[in-house]
């Protein structure tokens, strides 16, 4: 067994033991007068910025690699039958952002079977350029000759950032493109900026069900690479002066691994998705039982919206994970939420709190859903409820 | 496949998160009274391990990498049915980030070979990445496929199954050997039998260290890890507004006067 790449200076440690304090995971214990660090420590760190006598130490990594050949901020465009995911646009906006920042191009790489009018419009949403593989073999999506693709054009292009849509096609691509291209990605990110200082990316993202956010570099490696979560970034608007340039490169299916086939597809018969939903009315465990959805439903139903789920009643069973709303579920951002018997979780809070207008009904008037919403009703949801919808569907009715 | 299909589980040891909290005059996680768990989306691994076995016949060998601790999620999975149970741990192997994790799994993986399928879960429910499976399967030279719901069947060297994506379901054929992560309605999770306990108490619990798997020392732990934490912080909760009291008829009213405000309706 070699030795954990983190060191206590027994020659500068006082054993005064604010490292033990310091460590969010409770890694670092008393072994008689001075600290010893466990096996299960995580490196994150916490313990070296703390001790005040600098005697921690972290070993880092040799940082050969040049990295100063890599500029620019790469963003995949995702596609579904041929429409560009808004995803794409928002990592565009994000995307623009950084690249300003950083004074170097903004490019998007669009892959498909009639990738022309995607590649137009990604063009006038300031991406400078717009990198195109076109073929009827790359319709939909596969894992294989995708990855090898933006691979290839990392390769050519090297950029320094590379974004990629949280997706069930993003979280899918993005760790196989980064296994290929060695370098780190950090999953599923809230929040992306450049620390000026060191020109990294900084990376900010929930861990432990949301009950933590941390914020990950990736310094010895390029592209810094990262899967960000649809619906937390502001979309590039249009803007027809500013259209960039269309590169469509070659494609030889021959050349490129695909292993995995499509033998079929069967699209979800699901009546709204929270996520592009304008109106999601959300159910809490308030509701006290399965059966208790149906009241949501019905306001949902009176307000054209979708029916959202909060993480307790997914883990209990009573809906499906498709419609959970949180840092663990679905991040959505309506113009109307309503929460009904959620108190409010910070995790739940994290997945809705940019919705426009949020309104909440629940019985404890000391529910921290209160503290986010534009109206809060202190109420037994099961009694205003269904005088609301039917005040709804009358007004409805009238109109 | 007279002789059955090799398959192996990767799970991960991790804290009972739906118990742990934050304390935020401290900064740190509450560990106090949280017990240890086998990472929930990998129970739907190990279950969809043994019901392929008990279709098809084989073996399930289980693996892990973690601190010695992460023995007793291991020796649940015995319980369970699982045949074997490997640990890699290593002092070498800490601070790995998904890359250098996937790439020592895959190590590993590539040490008990052969192996047909290879399971993960979806996601830890700590580092929440879903990262792992499909970096492992790269690191393997073999094809992944996430979100996987449904095994429709396996014959012939080939793996015919369904995954959720955002939009739909697709049916996928692919070659094995092949790195699969199921989703959490891919199955129901047995419970250990008292015997299937009893008999785990004594099973050995292999251990693998980065000597066993011929390691590139500069891709494992942190040394291999090309991401690096340099902040951990608590969300903070955003602003709120009004907050109403009365009778279910006053408050229907408040509600429905601010949607027709907001122009929601």
């Amino acid at each position: 067994m070699s030795e954990l790449p983190i060191s206590i200076d027994m020659d500068l440690c006082t054993g005064c033991g604010i490292c033990i304090e310091a460590c969010p995971f409770s890694s670092i214990e008393m072994a008689g007068d001075y600290p010893e660090i466990k096996d299960d420590c995580r490196l994150c760190g916490a313990c070296v910025d703390a001790c005040p006598e600098g005697a921690i130490t972290i070993k880092e990594a040799d940082g050969e690699a040049d990295l100063s050949d890599y500029k620019g901020v790469m963003v995949y465009a995702e596609q579904r039958k041929g429409a560009v995911h808004p995803v794409a646009y928002e990592l565009l906006g994000k995307g623009r952002e950084l690249a300003d920042q950083l004074g170097e191009p903004l490019y998007a790489v669009l892959i498909g079977s009639d990738v022309k009018a995607g590649a137009e419009e990604l063009a006038v949403r300031s991406a400078d350029k717009v990198y195109t593989y076109e073929d009827p073999a790359l319709e939909d999506f596969r894992d294989d000759p995708y990855s090898a693709l933006m691979a290839e054009l990392v390769r050519e292009v090297k950029p320094s950032l590379f974004l990629i849509g949280a997706t069930s096609i993003g979280r899918s691509l993005g760790p196989k493109l980064a296994a290929v291209l060695e370098t780190g990605l950090t999953a599923d990110c809230t929040g992306l900026e450049i620390d000026p200082e060191t020109r990294l990316l900084l990376q900010t993202r929930p861990a432990y069900g949301g009950n933590i956010m941390a914020t990950i570099i990736c310094p010895n490696s390029r592209p810094q690479m990262a899967t960000v979560r649809y619906k937390m970034m502001k979309e590039a608007e249009v803007d027809p002066d500013r259209k960039g340039e269309i590169v469509a490169k070659p494609v030889d299916m021959e050349a490129i691994p695909d292993r995995v086939k499509i033998i079929g597809y069967q699209p979800s018969p699901e009546q709204v998705n929270i996520v592009d939903a304008e109106i999601v009315v959300s159910g809490g465990k308030g509701l006290g039982e399965p059966s208790g959805f149906s009241v949501i439903e019905e306001l949902a139903q009176a307000l054209g919206g979708a029916v959202g789920a909060s993480r307790p009643t997914v883990d209990e069973g009573w809906k499906e994970y498709r419609h959970q709303v949180g840092l663990s579920g679905r991040t959505v951002r309506p113009k109307l939420y309503m929460a009904c018997g959620i108190s409010g979780a910070v995790q739940h809070l994290a997945g809705m709190k940019t919705s426009d207008v949020i309104i909440a009904i629940n019985k404890d008037r000391e529910a921290p859903i209160f503290s986010v919403s534009t109206l809060g009703a202190v109420g037994d949801l099961y009694e205003v409820i269904p005088i609301l919808a039917e005040k709804i569907r009358k007004h409805k009715g009238d109109a | 496949m007279s002789e059955g299909l090799n398959v192996i589980v990767c799970i991960k040891q991790v804290p009972e998160t739906t118990e742990v909290e934050f304390d935020e005059e401290t900064g740190r996680l509450k560990r106090e009274g949280v017990d240890a768990v086998i990472n929930p989306f990998d129970e739907y691994a190990v279950e969809e391990g043994l019901q392929i076995k008990e279709k098809y016949g084989g073996t399930v060998k289980v693996l892990s990498m973690g601190p010695s601790q992460a023995e007793s999620a291991l020796r649940e999975t015995i319980a369970l049915g699982c045949d074997e149970a490997y640990l890699a741990t290593d002092r070498a192997f800490a601070g790995a980030d998904t890359w250098a994790t996937s790439y020592t799994l895959g190590l590993c993986v590539e040490k008990l070979a052969p192996y047909d399928i290879v399971i993960c879960g979806l996601k830890t429910t700590d580092g929440d990445t879903g990262q792992v499976g499909p970096e492992m399967a790269q690191h393997l030279d073999v094809p992944h496929v996430c979100y996987v719901n449904k095994i429709l069947d396996i014959a012939d060297g080939k793996i015919t199954l369904t995954r959720l994506l955002d939009d739909g379901v697709e049916t996928l054929e692919a070659p094995l050997p092949i790195v699969i992560s199921v989703s959490k309605d891919i199955n129901q999770p047995r419970l250990a039998t008292l015997r299937g306990r009893m008999g785990a108490r004594k099973a050995e619990i292999k251990q693998i260290t980065s000597k066993d798997v011929d390691a590139d020392p500069a891709r494992l732990g942190l040394d291999g890890s090309p991401t690096r934490v340099v902040k951990i912080f608590t969300p903070t909760p955003p602003e709120g507004g009004d907050v109403v009291e009365g009778t279910p008829e006053e408050l229907a009213e408040s509600i429905f006067k601010k949607l027709q405000e907001c122009k929601v309706i």
